[in-house]
């Protein structure tokens, strides 16, 4: 028999299982992003805060981006959700889910959530950016998902190193890539299942992650559900969802979602002219250096003189250094004061005061990190729309 | 029907058995409400393309002079010869003639 309390907490169990299910999109609003054709609803998904709905099925979600404002941490009913197939793992028993690791491996395994997490844990604070964040701000523009900035986010993750899980079943001779499956699929057979592979040598770095926590929580569902793969410092692709394949080959993966999907010219700005098609090309991996101010919106009008801007940084891993501000359209650069520290993966707040005079002003914003990459003042191209990261510019006017 | 009480037990038995720290999770998208616009051969559009995707991946792509025929031409072959979409040679340009038209 159960006792109250018992009975109190399931009912709050079984409350929270129906409250996953809302019959109806209940239209909140709308807001347009700052592009042509960019009016979005503003829609409201089980545990998922109003959001900016780019697609219902599978559903893509965009972070508003006031919510980078509120600290350096999303929280995770503001987390952004991409998928690419529609048949995804609605009923998910996590007592039933299994992860399977196989291949070039000594000892193939089947670990339950309970065998995962009774590995010793870590956490690390990481950034998530999807490829294509801010592709609709290309120019020109390309076809894909049009996202303003808000498919990113930085979130502490718990879960066990890959490597941990690697060495258990330890690699073979000839092991060169690992490759990443969830439980997410494809409505057709014939659509390409959402692979994605990583080298041996970064796979085991210790860095790399199986999460089953986000910001002391159990993932949304729609952010991977029970388990999801952390990558620190690479876009979102390789962060594979609902986790449950992981499997060591002996040669370089050539699935769809490799080899021809997620690529970005082999230059070194890794962009091309606009409207041109790079001759080769490569997988997408660290992310570009970024910078934005969060308080102060395109548009606004500000009251003259002193006022305190404030943002946030980021990189692929080599850590913020420094983050540099304009209040004069990129004529003189002011160094900001940087927030805590939370590891070279997180995001980085930074403030800094200025003094507006009275008219229009361009803001401008520019982070350098440790190996002194910065951003371009005029933006790069690219035909998927993928590693924008040109200088942010907010234009206000005081008065 | 859905019977809170009926719901409210199935969670307490699943608990009860597995006995672990985690709830079964059993989520429901929103309803779908997104739709074509309507047009020539809406028809066969939807039924070939919402098959995949719900058409809000139609209506947020970019619009203007460069994204007309060729644009969708491309995309519709991509869906047929990259995702594997099963569309009759006969559906291909009604849909590429109504994307064009229409977004």
């Amino acid at each position: 028999m159960l006792n109250r309390r018992e009975l109190m907490k399931c009912s709050g169990m079984a409350a929270l299982v129906t409250g996953l299910d809302l019959s109806r999109a209940r239209a909140l609003d709308a807001v347009t992003l700052p592009f042509d054709n960019g009016e979005r609803p503003l829609v409201k998904y089980p545990q998922k805060r109003p959001m900016i709905g780019l697609t219902s099925r599978p559903p893509q979600l965009e972070t508003p981006f006031s919510v980078f404002n509120n600290g350096p941490i999303t929280p995770n009913d503001a987390f952004f959700v991409r998928y690419h197939l529609s048949d995804i793992p609605y009923n998910i028993d996590p007592d039933k889910f299994t992860l399977e690791i196989k291949g070039k491996v000594e000892k193939p395994l089947k670990l339950s959530l309970k065998d995962i997490k009774k590995l010793a844990p870590v956490e690390t604070v990481a950034v998530n950016q999807c490829s294509g964040n801010s592709r609709g701000f290309f120019d020109p523009r390309v076809a894909g998902g049009q996202l303003g900035n808000g498919a990113m986010g930085n979130a502490r993750w718990r879960g066990v190193p890959l490597k941990t899980i690697l060495d258990m079943a330890g690699l073979r001779a000839g092991a060169r890539q690992v490759t990443f499956n969830g439980m997410d699929r494809a409505v057709l057979e014939k659509t390409p299942d959402f692979i994605k592979a990583l080298e041996v040598d970064h796979a085991r770095d210790g860095e790399v992650m199986l999460a089953y926590a986000m910001n002391g929580k159990d993932l949304p569902v729609l952010n991977g559900f029970p388990l999801r793969l952390v990558v620190p410092g690479y876009y979102g692709t390789y962060w594979v969802k609902h986790l449950n394949e992981i499997t060591v080959i002996d040669n370089v993966f050539d699935g769809f979602w490799m080899k021809s999907a997620y690529r970005i010219p082999d230059t070194p700005c890794n962009c091309v002219e606009p409207g041109t098609v790079p001759k080769t090309t490569i997988p997408i991996n660290r992310f570009r250096v970024r910078s934005f101010i969060t308080n102060v919106t395109d548009g606004a009008k500000l009251r003259l003189g002193n006022t305190t801007l404030k943002g946030i940084a980021f990189d692929g891993g080599k850590g913020i250094m420094e983050v540099a501000v304009s209040i004069d359209g990129g004529k003189s650069w002011t160094p900001a004061k940087l927030g805590k520290n939370l590891g070279r993966y997180s995001f980085r707040e930074w403030q800094l005061p200025v003094t507006l005079d009275a008219g229009a002003h361009d803001l401008k914003v520019r982070a350098t990190n440790g190996a002194g990459d910065t951003q371009p003042l005029d933006p790069l191209w690219n035909p998927a729309g993928y590693l924008r990261n040109v200088v942010e510019t907010v234009r206000v006017t005081a008065a | 029907m859905k019977h809170p009480t009926l719901l409210a037990l199935s969670a307490v038995a699943a608990i009860g058995l597995a006995g672990a720290d985690a709830a079964p999770v059993s989520y429901k998208l929103p309803k779908e409400t997104a739709s074509f616009k309507p047009g020539p051969d809406v028809e066969v559009v939807t039924q070939n393309c919402t098959a995949c995707h719900s058409a809000d991946y139609v209506k947020t792509q970019p619009r203007g002079e460069k994204f007309k025929k060729d644009f969708w031409q491309a995309e519709v072959t991509k869906m047929i010869k990259v995702y594997g979409a099963p569309i009759e040679e006969t559906d291909v340009r009604k849909i590429v003639d109504y994307l064009a038209a229409m977004y």
